[in-house]
């Protein structure tokens, strides 16, 4: 109950009419730059920080508005991905599966509306998270080494399994391709360059947002040139705006799991927001078994990711501010700025500072409600995007692609090579490859790799470390049972099938 | 070369585009300070902090503009700054030993020290050495003892690649103490951060990194720190701690941060930016702005700096030569 006296405190604090501002401010410009991909919340936050420094705003008001640019973004991330099948921020890569194969199938507003109220749902939930368990989250992902990584990425890719729809060769082939991807650039360990033809753009391996807007939305481009002709200036049907009752209770119970393991893996410094949506996705893909429409358009294939990563995002905040560790790229960027402000995270912060963690939580609430106050209405304004004739529509998305690339790094080279991977993706869908499994391998390939070797350097070379601790063995469980559940459904079902069969023989 | 021009021009082209705040403007040219990293980091900060001052000291026309080119540890900007704007009198690049490293290894190709001119640094950190507050070791001399005893029993982590810079750190002081270098047992991390949390968690015994990062552990009492790779004892909270040379090894490591400027420029558009900083330097917003970044004092500008600048590169050149790290 200590607790609950200390989130009242907070609430004094997050409800100051200027923190109340600066909370709405920032969960609207982090939306803005969710949607926008290449643009994501870490250049916002860079942009203000000078500003925030200028200003002399408090360190507590700096948290909130800075954190509401963060989860906000989560929650952008995703408008475009349903819309546009252009995922606006790594984490709604998976979002896109589903949100925008129901947006094909007209509806596109509930996917958006689900969208809103699943992250709410997650960024809520994973704020009690945030309130009662903190410190003990704090020690929990201290015991996570490179032998539990290792074992929680091999986890992750057998759930990639689930990612590949149809054909499992198509799909592992896919996750083969990103994984080699993966390995262009320097090798993490000693530096050395792979696969960089002494071209020094390469020297960072492929930059994620370059191969995703590639893949995805320059190749949608082309698929869309190819089915519409000239004279072919009809939008796609947006169907009902409004969600149904049944919508939502179909993908509650999907939401509430998908926040918990989202928190958890959001709690995980180096894991972040896309490594919980995407397992979110796979458990409630297996949990709904054979009922599940996912990969055509399931609404629960939008809940989950949405609620997991908008909770990883809160999670996030954890090492970020009780060990001093940045969980990801955007929160090593709000530590900068901390530490700028004067305040030193560490195992003592949330003591010394009550006010700035408390008003932080207690903001955090507060902007999710926000974002849903906002969002819900909007529903209606962003869908009608859907019906600008294709050739406005296509034109804008291709110029939206060339710029998000270019603001990356400012390169050429990058615009290049999406186009490159924007005729690739096209080949693949032209020829039945999923894409999600390659931005996947992308991003989860350099962690696996890189704590797999860190885990033996540690071992001197002895490979029982990966299966040392309780953690690592429960994980490694977890990676079996992910493996060999589909084929058990499926043996269950056919002997019920054929059971059935000879009950009708035998009748 | 040619390649080199044309893709200019299509990066000038895409330039034009007005909306987006990251994308540089060619037109309405004011000062610009080049961050070779992505924001957020230490090079991003010197730029930021340093742009700052120079606005509030009135000594640049408007806001000094942070751009952020990320690549090849600060390949790409140091390649670009050479091909591209070799003559631009209005750019500052941030710079730390991270650079004068990579310079030394190689690793900007066939760039080297000499292809830009080095103006001045305004403040640096120091390296330490810390382990976990219940760990047998209570001063270098007890880690240097484990060490001689057995160079591979204790794991080391830091948060750059192998022979990068929290590497270097342990390399040149077991050299200088007469324990094989290249026995060491070093596992490289992604940042400083997850490299403490390594030690925290027990996963390696020693942490090589940066004075700045781990204050907030200590002040917890988590963390011990054994030593400051620094000339002499720091400011601040670690002022307690004692330097390498106070246990008679004389190793220092100063991730100074400082600026480099095109070759091209010509002697008096370098001498003003060396009076520039100079100015920044003494000024007491940036002693402010220091405090604020957890820097120690540290100027040094113009010719000195530069020579100290080559300097530190043989040194790192020969130290890696010497451990079999290059050629």
């Amino acid at each position: 109950m200590d607790a609950l006296s200390h989130l009242v405190g907070g609430f004094a604090v997050a409800l100051q009419p200027l923190n109340l501002g600066l909370a709405f401010v920032g969960v609207l410009v982090g939306q803005l730059v969710g949607v926008l991909p290449g643009i994501g919340p870490i250049n916002a936050i860079a942009i203000l920080i000078p500003l925030i420094f200028a200003t002399g705003l408090s360190p507590e008001s700096a948290l909130i508005l800075l954190a509401g640019i963060y989860y906000g973004s989560q929650y952008g991330g995703s408008i475009s991905a349903i819309l546009l099948n252009v995922p606006g921020e790594a984490s709604a890569v998976v979002t896109a599966i589903d949100g925008h194969a129901m947006t094909r199938a007209g509806r596109g507003g509930p996917a958006l509306a689900i969208a809103a109220i699943a992250s709410f749902v997650g960024g809520t939930l994973s704020v009690f998270g945030l309130v009662l368990l903190a410190p003990l989250l704090a020690e929990w992902a201290i015991g996570f080494g490179p032998a539990e990584y290792f074992a929680l990425m091999v986890f992750a890719f057998s759930a990639l399994s689930t990612l590949s729809g149809g054909s499992v060769a198509r799909g592992l082939a896919s996750t083969a391709l990103g994984l080699w991807l993966a390995t262009v650039g320097l090798d993490p360990h000693s530096a050395v360059p792979r696969y960089t033809f002494g071209q020094i753009q390469l020297l960072d391996g492929m930059d994620f947002v370059v191969v995703t807007i590639g893949l995805f939305a320059v190749s949608e481009v082309l698929q869309l040139l190819e089915e519409g002709g000239a004279g072919d200036a009809a939008a796609l049907a947006y169907g009902r705006v409004r969600i149904s009752l049944k919508d939502l209770r179909d993908s509650m119970a999907a939401m509430l799991r998908s926040a918990g393991l989202g928190f958890l893996v959001g709690v995980l410094p180096g894991a972040g927001s896309t490594i919980a949506a995407f397992l979110a996705y796979s458990t409630e893909k297996r949990v709904a078994g054979l009922s599940g429409r996912f990969g055509q358009g399931d609404i629960r294939g939008v809940a989950a990711p949405e609620s997991a990563n908008n909770a990883a995002a809160t999670g996030a905040m954890i090492p970020m501010l009780t060990l001093g560790v940045p969980g990801s790229g955007t929160t090593a960027v709000m530590l900068g700025a901390l530490l700028g402000l004067g305040v030193t995270p560490g195992p003592l912060l949330i003591e010394q500072e009550p006010d700035l963690f408390w008003g932080l939580a207690a903001s955090m609430y507060v902007g999710n409600v926000f974002l849903l106050l906002l969002n819900l209405p909007l529903v209606g304004v962003f869908i009608r995007a859907l019906s600008l004739p294709r050739w406005f529509l296509m034109p804008g998305v291709t110029a939206l692609a060339f710029v998000s690339v270019y603001a990356v790094n400012g390169s050429a080279f990058d615009l290049a090579l999406m186009t490159l991977f924007g005729v690739v993706g096209y080949a693949m869908r032209k020829l039945g490859f999923p894409l999600a499994p390659v931005v996947l391998g992308l991003v989860l390939g350099p962690l696996m790799e890189k704590n797999l070797r860190r885990a033996l350097a540690l071992s001197g070379g002895e490979w029982r470390v990966l299966f040392d601790s309780p953690i690592a063995i429960a994980l490694w469980v977890l990676a079996l049972a992910s493996l060999a559940a589909p084929v058990a459904i499926r043996r269950i079902t056919d002997l019920k099938a054929s059971d059935a069969a000879t009950d009708a023989t035998s009748s | 070369m040619r390649r080199g021009r044309r893709s200019l021009g299509v990066a000038l082209a895409a330039a034009a585009l007005p909306w987006l705040a990251c994308v540089p403007s060619p037109e309405a040219r004011g000062w610009e300070c080049l961050a070779p990293a992505n924001a957020g980091g230490g090079w991003d900060l010197t730029c930021r902090s340093v742009g700052q001052v120079l606005s509030e000291l009135g000594l640049a026309h408007g806001l000094v503009r942070t751009t952020n080119l990320p690549g090849a540890g600060g390949g790409v900007a140091f390649a670009r700054t050479v091909a591209q704007r070799n003559d631009d009198p209005s750019v500052l690049i941030a710079a730390s030993p991270s650079t004068t490293l990579r310079l030394a290894q190689g690793q900007y190709g066939d760039l080297t020290v000499d292809d830009v001119r080095w103006v001045g640094a305004l403040g640096t950190e120091y390296g330490i050495l810390a382990v976990a507050a219940d760990a047998p070791w209570r001063s270098l001399d007890d880690l240097l003892a484990a060490w001689r005893r057995d160079p591979t029993s204790l794991v080391v982590s830091g948060g750059s690649a192998v022979a990068g810079q929290d590497h270097m750190k342990v390399l040149l002081l077991a050299d200088r103490a007469g324990i094989d270098p290249l026995r060491i047992r070093y596992v490289p991390f992604d940042g400083g951060g997850e490299a403490m949390t390594a030690l925290l968690g027990g996963f390696v015994d020693v942490f090589s990194g940066e004075a700045s990062e781990v204050e907030g552990q200590v002040a917890a009492g988590r963390l011990r720190v054994l030593v400051a790779l620094a000339p002499e004892r720091m400011d601040g909270p670690l002022s307690s701690v004692p330097t390498a040379r106070e246990s008679g090894i004389d190793v220092t490591w100063v991730t100074w941060r400082g600026f480099y400027v095109p070759a091209g420029i010509s002697d008096i558009q370098y001498q003003a930016w060396v009076d520039i900083l100079s100015q920044v330097g003494q000024s007491s917003a940036w002693e402010r702005a220091r405090v604020v970044n957890r820097l120690q004092p540290f100027l040094l500008v113009g010719p000195d700096f530069a020579e100290f600048v080559k300097q530190q590169v043989d040194d790192f050149r020969e130290m890696s030569r010497e451990i079999g790290l290059i050629e």
